[in-house]
């Protein structure tokens, strides 16, 4: 006989990173019962939807009134009791260098948990990793036009080839210690004095 | 005095704390270079929660923290979920809470006090009231499980004959969200350090019916707290930070405007983001208690530095795990002595006191509850100044007989 797919509440404010995860619960078989952002009502969600497992962004302000329900099982006959599987302390390391908290109710098989914590933990990686690589595009772009703009000041000043005016830039990078953009962006503003 | 420690280990530290007025000996320290004076280059990381505090203490990315006092002793006791052992050897203030109502139950506080001071008994007649009504019971928040706004609160109540399990709803609500909960009436009532008492004044919505103070004067609060592991690998870098801590802690006792100075740093974006007379109001002791414009003088709302606040009392911490054990978060037969030794450390902070001229207390404990007024304990020069430490039932917490008094 199957068991009931675990009931999961995912509390982020991060709506993208959100539907990333949800959809990635769904994908494993599992259910969704609720999505919601802090200050979004917990308890009351947490009363009605009977999660399971509730997964909630580690920087969320809402862990504590999670962590409260610890305490509350006399009023509530599902309580979300534990952080993590106590016992795993490497799986719960992973989870918080990922951004993920995950609250359990008591009882629930260890390995059933593991694995919803382990689908949230990879998407929250995934997720991290795409942030950064969008932030480096973003920064790469500027400094290359940063750079772009210095070599052609040098090269319609200087009288230089555009190749001799790269390296103009790399070796007053390496001799100040200082990265190429900001030779460049020390290039344009001087540039600017002389207008 | 900085010249006589040895070289700090781990020169670059990161320490986070929660957006709360108590934080102000961390942030002195920062803005004002008590921490550069002792060679160390600190980052203050404002976070969201005490749990996600608690959780990079524990995986190092954060090497220390202002933490609620009972939430340190929790963790090593295990009942925070995640085992893990902290120590401190910082007491980082004394008092900084409040008890706040909205203003609508304060009114029908009012009535039921019928001319007299509006106490916990008020609220026992208006709860009462309610019973008989039907109504549902009331909720209140405080900010943590395991805090001393969750003690002084329910301390409170049960002096005045509350159950606060059985005529009351005790939720968790972030310090930041407390006024928003009570403004939309989820809330009615809450325990929380400053300014988030004296912001509901502000806004019109709250009125503060007690201090911490009246519940136990100079009670203790948060601390320093660091791993018991990081304790051992970094020694001289724990002292140089405590030295630098209580050298600020120092500096916000000495004058009354250094308080005002300090609501100025704390008031910035960085750390409270709030008007600078939102946070001055407890930091100086004139308290605004009501939106109607009453005012009560306490300077001893926040102790910093006086009545030897810095030194972490064993007795403390008994008084906390008592607290514990007494609303069914430990078991009865739980090591109490243990835990307080294990987490409470104050032969470090004796270490780094004893560089400072810093209050110097020869023992480790002290019965709480006995003084009004303060007193005068040790003899010769290790005589310390310490404040009154009534509780509000009168009773006295004399840790050498803690079997006793567990019997609950």
């Amino acid at each position: 006989m199957n068991a009931a797919p675990l009931r999961v509440m995912l509390v982020d404010d991060d709506l993208e990173r959100r539907a990333l995860v949800a959809g990635a619960l769904h994908g494993a078989g599992l259910a969704v019962v609720a999505e919601l952002g802090t200050a979004d009502g917990l308890l009351r969600a947490v009363a009605g939807c009977t999660p399971d497992v509730v997964i909630i962004d580690l920087e969320s302000p809402d862990r504590d009134i999670l962590e409260n329900m610890r305490c509350l099982s006399r009023d509530n006959p599902h309580p979300v009791v534990m952080f993590a599987t106590s016992s795993d302390s490497d799986a719960i390391r992973e989870a918080i260098e990922a951004g993920v908290s995950a609250y359990v109710v008591d009882g629930l098989s260890p390995g059933r948990v593991r694995s919803v914590v382990e689908v949230a933990v990879a998407r929250f990686r995934q997720y991290a990793s795409l942030q950064r690589e969008l932030a480096e595009a973003r920064t790469s772009l500027a400094q290359r036009k940063l750079i772009d703009r210095a070599k052609g000041i040098l090269m319609e000043r200087g009288r230089r080839s555009e190749s001799e005016a790269y390296h103009a830039l790399r070796k007053l990078a390496m001799d100040q210690n200082k990265t190429i953009a900001d030779i460049a962006q020390g290039v344009i503003d001087t540039a600017e004095l002389f207008k | 005095m900085s010249s006589n420690l040895p070289t700090p280990e781990l020169p670059r530290l990161r320490l986070g704390y929660i957006p709360l007025t108590d934080a102000a000996p961390l942030v002195v320290a920062l803005e004002n270079g008590h921490f550069a004076r002792y060679g160390l280059d600190v980052s203050l990381s404002r976070q969201p929660s005490w749990a996600t505090l608690r959780d990079k203490l524990s995986v190092g990315h954060l090497d220390g923290a202002h933490l609620l006092a009972p939430m340190a002793l929790a963790c090593s006791l295990g009942v925070e979920g995640v085992p893990q052992r902290l120590v401190t050897a910082l007491s980082l203030g004394l008092g900084g809470n409040a008890i706040t109502v909205a203003d609508n139950l304060y009114r029908d506080m009012q009535a039921a006090a019928d001319g007299q001071p509006v106490t916990a008994q008020a609220l026992a007649s208006v709860i009462a009231r309610r019973r008989a009504a039907g109504a549902d019971p009331l909720t209140f928040a405080t900010v943590y499980p395991t805090s001393n706004h969750t003690y002084l609160l329910r301390y409170w109540l049960a002096a005045a004959g509350i159950d606060p399990d059985r005529d009351l709803r005790l939720i968790v609500v972030p310090p930041p969200q407390m006024v928003q909960r009570l403004k939309q009436g989820d809330i009615y009532g809450y325990c929380v350090g400053e300014p988030w008492n004296t912001l509901a004044v502000h806004e019109g919505v709250g009125c503060i019916v007690a201090a911490g103070h009246d519940v136990w004067n100079n009670a203790p609060e948060k601390v320093l707290a660091v791993g018991a592991a990081w304790a051992q690998r970094y020694p001289a870098t724990h002292l140089a930070l405590i030295g630098a801590i209580v050298e600020a802690a120092r500096w916000l006792d000495e004058r009354p405007e250094h308080r005002l100075q300090a609501a100025q740093l704390l008031a910035g974006e960085t750390y409270l983001n709030l008007p600078v007379e939102v946070i001055a109001a407890s930091l100086t002791g004139h308290l605004r208690l009501d939106p109607r414009g009453a005012q009560r003088e306490l300077a001893d709302f926040h102790v910093f530095y006086r009545y030897a606040a810095n030194f972490p009392w064993r007795s403390h911490a008994l008084w906390m795990l008592q607290q514990m054990v007494r609303w069914g978060q430990l078991p009865a037969d739980a090591d109490l002595l243990a835990a307080a030794h294990a987490v409470y450390r104050p032969d470090i902070y004796r270490l780094a006191a004893a560089r400072l001229g810093a209050a110097l207390p020869a023992a480790d404990m002290k019965a709480e509850g006995g003084h009004r007024g303060a007193w005068k304990l040790g003899e010769g020069s290790a005589t310390v100044t310490l404040g009154p430490d009534r509780f509000i039932d009168g009773a006295v917490f004399d840790p050498a007989d803690i079997g006793a008094k567990l019997a609950y």
